[in-house]
This record gives structure tokens, sequence and C-alpha cells, in this order.
């Protein structure tokens, strides 16, 4: 491996950018190719379709044998708010594999009893995220129910393009937050990918049961990343 | 994830720069191979990096997983759940003398070729080549 592209890969690593190390298993030539970067014919497709699965594999390409050894940051949820379908959600999305980060400046709300080996910053959203930002392999559960608290928060993960953006509230709700990201400048295609209401319509009632839809949206929304983006460009 | 290797080194060393620490609790296992082979790069080391390339049936360990391997036979990281990372460490000393990549093939059906299997009657190709 040439030491250049083990460096540029763990560079991509530590700053949460998807990476795939491209091996020629012909002549053992790699490089590293972050996602994005463009390349041409049989391979870039290849290289295109590992980066939606995930998946690291050989693929045979312009008559060469390639290993795509593909690095995708782990995904994180991020919750804004420490109420009651978080404490349910926290849980699951630990299981389902997922870093969680829960946000919450009302610390009667976000306390460690409520919610114990979960990262939990009693701050505002935009103070913690300024330390910790947002990116495309985040997912971004609004949940308050505050516009003071949530607003921001669903802001900043549009501007990151987060692969999940959903909020908590009615259509109502949803309307009046519309209203207002529109008037704070955010595109109206941009609030479009708010997911609102939140979760997959299963008729959930609970607050641990809306936990499940919201999960089940979340990993949806994981497992078909770009592929909606190119229907939409096809459309 | 594939990247949540084994935990098994007590070097010190080679734990995380203090800058990367938060990264790596929320998003790398603490003894992340290819981390380590970057530090042993910057530390002058000679170093072999095995890679699962291929694996057929009950394979223990993922498509893309890494074994490091120092020229003093040190390593970090699995290919399997043990049964074959003695045979690639020791081609791994091979690799780093001539510079040139091998592909290793394990399991039931290669037992008599390395006089390694894999217990749980999986087969796996690994890539062995040399840092620098």
């Amino acid at each position: 491996m040439d030491p250049s592209s083990l460096q540029k890969l763990n560079r991509c690593r530590r700053e949460r950018r998807a990476a795939i190390l491209l091996t020629d298993l012909t002549d053992g030539r790699d490089r590293v190719v972050a996602e994005g970067d463009p390349i041409a014919g049989d391979l870039g497709e290849a290289v295109a379709s590992a980066f939606r699965s995930g998946k690291s594999g050989t693929v045979e390409a312009d008559g060469r044998t390639f290993f795509l050894n593909v690095h995708l940051p782990p995904p994180r949820l991020v919750m804004i708010g420490a109420v009651h379908i978080s404490q349910a959600l926290a849980p699951m999305a630990k299981i389902a594999g997922f870093d969680l980060h829960i946000i919450d400046p009302r610390t009667a709300f976000a306390s460690p009893e409520r919610f114990p080996n979960v990262r939990l910053d009693a701050e505002w959203p935009e103070v913690v995220l300024k330390d910790s930002p947002l990116d495309a392999y985040c997912a971004v559960a609004a949940l308050t129910h505050d516009p003071k608290i949530d607003d921001p928060a669903l802001k900043a993960a549009l501007e990151a393009g987060c692969f999940y953006v959903g909020a908590l509230g009615s259509r109502k709700t949803h309307a009046k937050r519309v209203e207002r990201l529109s008037a704070a400048g955010v595109p109206q295609a941009v609030i479009e990918r708010i997911r609102a209401p939140i979760g997959l319509s299963i008729g959930a009632a609970s607050p641990a049961e809306i936990a499940v839809a919201v999960l089940a949206e979340i990993i949806e929304a994981l497992r078909s990343r770009g592929l909606r983006a190119e229907r939409g460009e096809a459309a | 994830m594939h990247l949540r290797d084994h935990i098994g080194a007590t070097d010190r060393l080679l734990l995380p720069k203090k800058t990367d620490m938060l990264e790596s609790v929320q998003s790398h296992a603490p003894l992340d191979p290819l981390m380590i082979a970057e530090e042993w790069l910057e530390a002058g080391k000679e170093v072999a990096i095995a890679t699962v390339v291929e694996t057929w049936g009950s394979a223990p360990r993922p498509v893309g997983s890494h074994l490091v391997i120092d020229a003093e036979g040190h390593f970090e990281g699995s290919v399997s759940g043990g049964c074959v990372e003695g045979a690639v460490v020791a081609e791994a000393a091979e690799v780093i003398a001539d510079g040139k990549p091998r592909m290793l093939e394990f399991g039931v059906a290669d037992e008599t070729a390395w006089r390694v299997g894999l217990s749980c009657g999986g087969r796996i190709k690994v890539y062995v080549e040399r840092l620098g």
C-alpha cells in the first residue's frame, strides 16, 4: 500500500468522510477515492454503488480486477430533545448500531439519570453543534416541540446535508415551522427534505412506538442514500 | 461496522492522539489497525497490511477486515477469529522482505497447503502487501 494512500484514508476516516481504498489486484497499485470524486467508466459505477451499499468486495472493471474497501463513517443519530421518545429511541438506535448524541438545553430533561451511558449535552444546539458539527452521515431528529430549540438544529442539519432530518409535530405545527424556516431564508426545496410528521406511518401511539417509527424511517433513509437524489435528477 | 476490530494490545503508545480521542470513542475501536499502521510508519517501522478480500461460507471476519504486522512480528487487528493469523504473520515477514504482495487462501479445502483451517468451515482470501 502506498503510504500516502493510508494517510489519506485515515484522514478521511478521522474527518468522518466516506472513502474507498481502491487496490488494483493485478499490479498492487492503490489510491483513495473520497465520496464525490469523479471516476469514469465501469469502475466509476462500481465505486458509486459501493458507496451506496457500504459493501467491500472485488470487481472486474475495464479489464482489471480491483478490490474496493469501503470505509463509511458510522451513522450518528443526533436527538434534539431529551424527551420521553428519546428515552426509547436511544437504546433502540444503539442496538441498531448508531452512535448517539442527545442535545437539550433544559437540564431537567437532559439529566444523566434519564439517559445513562449516552453522550448528552445540556446546552443549546447551536452551541453544541459548533464544536461537534453535523455531517452527511448524521441523522437529526428534532423532538422538543419548541421552535427555540428545534429550529436552529433543523437549519444546521439541512445545511450539513444530513441523510435524515425529521421533526416531531402535527401537520399544522409543521406548516408554521415551514413558514419560520422560509422567513429565515431556507429555500423551499431544502425545507422539503424535513420528514414531518416524523416517522413511518405505522399508527404509532406510545412514545416507544413513535421511536420505532422514527428509527425505521432513519434506516430507510440511510439505506437508500443517494438513490433518491438520482431518481430526482432522472425525473 | 467492519472497522470495529478486536481490541487486543496492551501497548499504551498505540493509543490514539489526544485530539482524536473524542472521535475515536465515537467512531472507531480504540485500537484501529489502519491508524496503528500509520503510527508504525511514522515511527520508522516496516509494516505489512493484510486484508480479507473474499469470504465464502461462515467466515468469522467480514471482507475489508485488516491485520497489520510489523517486521518484528507484532500485529494488531484480525482477519479471522484467530485461526489463521499465525500463518498470515509468517507470510507478512516475507512480504516485508521482498515487497511483493501475496494472495493467500485459507479454509477447509486448503488445509494441506497451509496446515491451518477455519474451525467454522468457511474459506477466506487474504491479500498481504507491504506498506510503502
